[in-house]
């Protein structure tokens, strides 16, 4: 039995509006950054399921490129969390509008 | 024509220009690490060189027949455009020669003077740089062989009579006096300016000897353009020769070194004016309006500047007065076609009043710079050596014969009477009277009575060193014999100067200056009469200055309102400041503070104001939480994906 294409779409739209609304609503930087890791995973699996309907390749190249792309945002993204932290002592994005004039 | 040079002298004519220039290039790049002394060498020799030359090329020119003695010397295309050309050059002929004469010559003597009078001044290097600087454009003024580089020549004196009135700039007065005098110009040379605009148009070349020569082709006598051209000369003339209504700066002038009164505003700048309208003889005669508006401005100067000079006691304001009023003497002769009495007397004055400028600096030297007569008295004892020489010059512009002015001042009233009218005549004579007579109130104030100077004063008085009193006794040799050029009967100057007056075709009636159809007697009798004149002003100015000293007190209580009218010069400044100055200063402040601060950098900030306004409502969407500008791209994202799927 194979498992309907809308299945797939379904759980990755409902894993991107977890992911969109945890961006959103979490303050915290760190559960932030898991949030978009998030989204980006339920991105890679639109792509793969695309991939496997439409019997290309095509997708699933996309998603080793978004993955790379997501380890380096991972990586930069907790290295300014790190690097707020030691400046403000919180993680809280609420605190922290430095980049209002 | 040879000579021990293989060629003429005249070619040398270039020199008479570069030595002033090189001298106040030299002392104004180098002058302030050169020693003092060395200065005022290079100064005087630049000048002395180029009197040498001028007498050499006035040497050369005699040996020319009289209707050859027309020198140019090209030297390069300076304007080459369509039509137009102008070729930089010099034209040597009798007027310029002898124009470059006195300006070498006198501007010699008067650079040794102000070796002496400059002595310790911590600008003297400048000052010669100026002086050099002016004798160079005065030069090249004169010897310009086309209205365009006369006018470079004309700008450089101005320039240089302005740096020079303001030559002690520290003071408030001399910068002002400096500032006046270029901007009273400014008015004069913009007639200048339009007259040469209008002869291009006319002759279609600037040049002097093609655009005389051509008169009789372009121009109709007494037409309109005829009238224009000359007028506009004139109001130029006016401008730098200080006549009604431009003469304001002069007076104010005298705030300068005394050797730059003497130079630039009594002996050659200010006879600029007259020189232009000497030269420029055929086209004037071209308009008999414009001769009479000469005539009558010159006579009217001439007296109106006499009675403020009548009871003014600044030595050197007296001074400056009378040297408006001898300008216009001079352009009295030229407007009744006596333009060759005008050089004459151009010449005969630059001798006496340079002397009696330097004189007078001589006094003000030793009195530590009291210029107050009042505050003089009794000096001829002190100072006997300028007292002689002052005396001599003070009889030359009184018109004693057989002193230089006599004969100038003579010839003057003779043609204003034979070719002008009884009015002309008259006007000449009465200023002549009062000329005698504020002259030798001068020189019993100065000089005789009583000493009314402050004691610490008195102690100190001194006669003048050595270089300052021989330029004194040459310029009252030169004041004394001077007028024997021109004696009516054999008239040297006049037969020299004959081929420039008429110009190319002889025309319309007017001969040399001489008035060959006088009579012997009425020639006689005029001299009689202006020697009387003379006579009755000094013993006028005896009686009331020395023999009853407290008859002006009377005479000023009697005529209140006069004597306040001339000791105020009949308030022309303060008409000018009133009509033409402030008006002119309200309406600037206008335009700054209104036009200027309201509406252009109004203009400018509202726009920088509305921006920042717009900006102030834009800045509240950047909130800099991180979360907001998620959301805006959630809902950019949402709206790209809607547009997407339905739009395409």
């Amino acid at each position: 039995m194979t498992i309907p294409l809308t299945w797939y779409l379904i759980l990755s739209g409902s894993l991107f509006t977890i992911g969109a609304v945890g961006v959103l609503v979490r303050r915290n930087a760190l559960v932030i950054l898991m949030s978009i890791e998030l989204m980006l995973n339920a991105v890679n699996l639109a792509f793969v399921t695309f991939s496997r309907q439409h019997e290309s390749m095509d997708g699933q190249i996309f998603v080793f490129f978004i993955m790379t792309v997501a380890a380096a945002e991972a990586a930069v993204g907790l290295a300014i969390v790190v690097a707020l932290f030691k400046n403000k002592s919180t993680i809280n994005v609420d605190d922290i509008n430095i980049m209002k004039w | 024509m040879p000579n021990v040079f293989g060629e003429s002298f005249l070619d040398l004519i270039g020199f008479v220009l570069l030595l002033p220039l090189a001298g106040a290039v030299v002392n104004g790049l180098c002058g302030k690490r050169l020693n003092t002394s060395v200065v005022g060498y290079i100064g005087c020799a630049t000048i002395g060189l180029a009197f040498l030359i001028s007498v050499l090329v006035f040497i050369d020119l005699l040996r020319l027949s009289p209707e050859h003695r027309l020198f140019e010397k090209e030297f390069f295309t300076w304007i080459g455009s369509g039509t137009f050309t102008a070729i930089a050059g010099l034209q040597v002929d009798p007027l310029s020669t002898v124009m470059i004469l006195v300006v070498t010559g006198v501007g010699f003597l008067i650079h040794v003077y102000s070796i002496g009078y400059m002595h310790g001044d911590e600008g003297y290097y400048r000052y010669f740089t100026y002086l050099n600087l002016f004798t160079f454009s005065m030069l090249l003024l004169v010897l310009a062989n086309n209205f365009l580089l006369m006018f470079i020549g004309w700008e450089g004196v101005g320039l240089c009579s302005y740096l020079l009135i303001g030559y002690w700039f520290e003071k408030k007065s001399a910068s002002s006096a400096g500032k006046k005098a270029f901007i009273v110009n400014r008015v004069g040379d913009f007639g200048f300016i339009l007259a040469i605009l209008l002869i291009f148009v006319t002759f279609n070349t600037v040049d002097f000897t093609e655009v005389f020569h051509s008169t009789p082709e372009h121009l109709t006598t007494g037409s309109v353009v005829a009238t224009a051209i000359t007028l506009l000369l004139f109001l130029g003339a006016t401008g730098k020769s200080a006549q009604i209504p431009l003469y304001t700066w002069l007076p104010d002038a005298m705030e300068g070194p005394t050797p730059v009164s003497a130079l630039i505003h009594a002996a050659t700048m200010v006879t600029a004016g007259v020189y232009m309208v000497v030269r420029c003889n055929v086209l004037f005669v071209m308009s008999p309006f414009s001769l009479t508006v000469v005539a009558v401005i010159g006579g009217a100067t001439a007296l109106f500047a006499a009675t403020i000079g009548l009871v003014q006691n600044d030595i050197k304001r007296v001074l400056a007065y009378s040297t408006v009023s001898q300008i216009g003497y001079m352009f009295l002769a030229c407007g009744v076609g006596g333009f060759i009495t005008a050089v004459f007397h151009l010449m005969t004055h630059a001798f006496f009043k340079a002397l009696l400028f330097l004189g007078s600096g001589s006094v003000i030297h030793a009195l530590g710079g009291e210029q107050d007569m009042r505050k003089m008295g009794g000096l001829r004892k002190k100072l006997p050596t300028t007292y002689k020489t002052f005396l001599i010059g003070t009889l030359a512009i009184a018109g004693i014969p057989p002193f230089a002015g006599f004969f100038s001042k003579d010839e003057i009233l003779l043609e204003a009477y034979t070719k002008g009218n009884l009015i002309f005549w008259g006007l000449g004579a009465f200023a002549a009277l009062l000329t005698a007579f504020y002259m030798f109130r001068l020189l019993f104030m100065t000089f005789h009575g009583k000493s009314r100077m402050d004691k610490d004063v008195e102690a100190h008085v001194h006669e003048s060193p050595r270089n300052m009193l021989i330029p004194l006794i040459v310029l009252a040799l030169l004041s004394a014999v001077g007028g024997f050029l021109g004696l009516p009967a054999a008239s040297a100057i006049n037969s020299f100067l004959a081929p420039v007056v008429g110009g190319g075709g002889h025309i319309g009636g007017v001969d040399g200056g001489q008035a060959h159809h006088v009579s012997q007697n009425l020639m006689f009798s005029m001299m009689g009469l202006s020697t009387g004149i003379a006579v009755v002003g000094i013993a006028l100015a005896y009686l009331m200055y020395i023999k009853k000293p407290e008859l002006p007190t009377q005479i000023a209580g009697m005529f209140k309102l006069i004597y306040k009218i001339l000791l105020n010069k009949y308030y022309v400044d303060e008409i000018y400041d009133a009509t033409i100055v402030n008006p002119t200063i309200k309406s600037s402040f206008f335009l700054w503070r209104w036009i200027d601060v309201k509406v252009i950098d109004g203009f400018v900030n509202g726009v920088a104001r509305l921006v920042e306004l717009n900006s102030e409502a834009l800045r509240l969407f950047q909130t800099g939480f991180v979360r907001n500008y998620a959301l805006s791209m959630l809902f950019g994202g949402i709206v790209i994906i809607i547009c997407a799927l339905f739009l395409l």
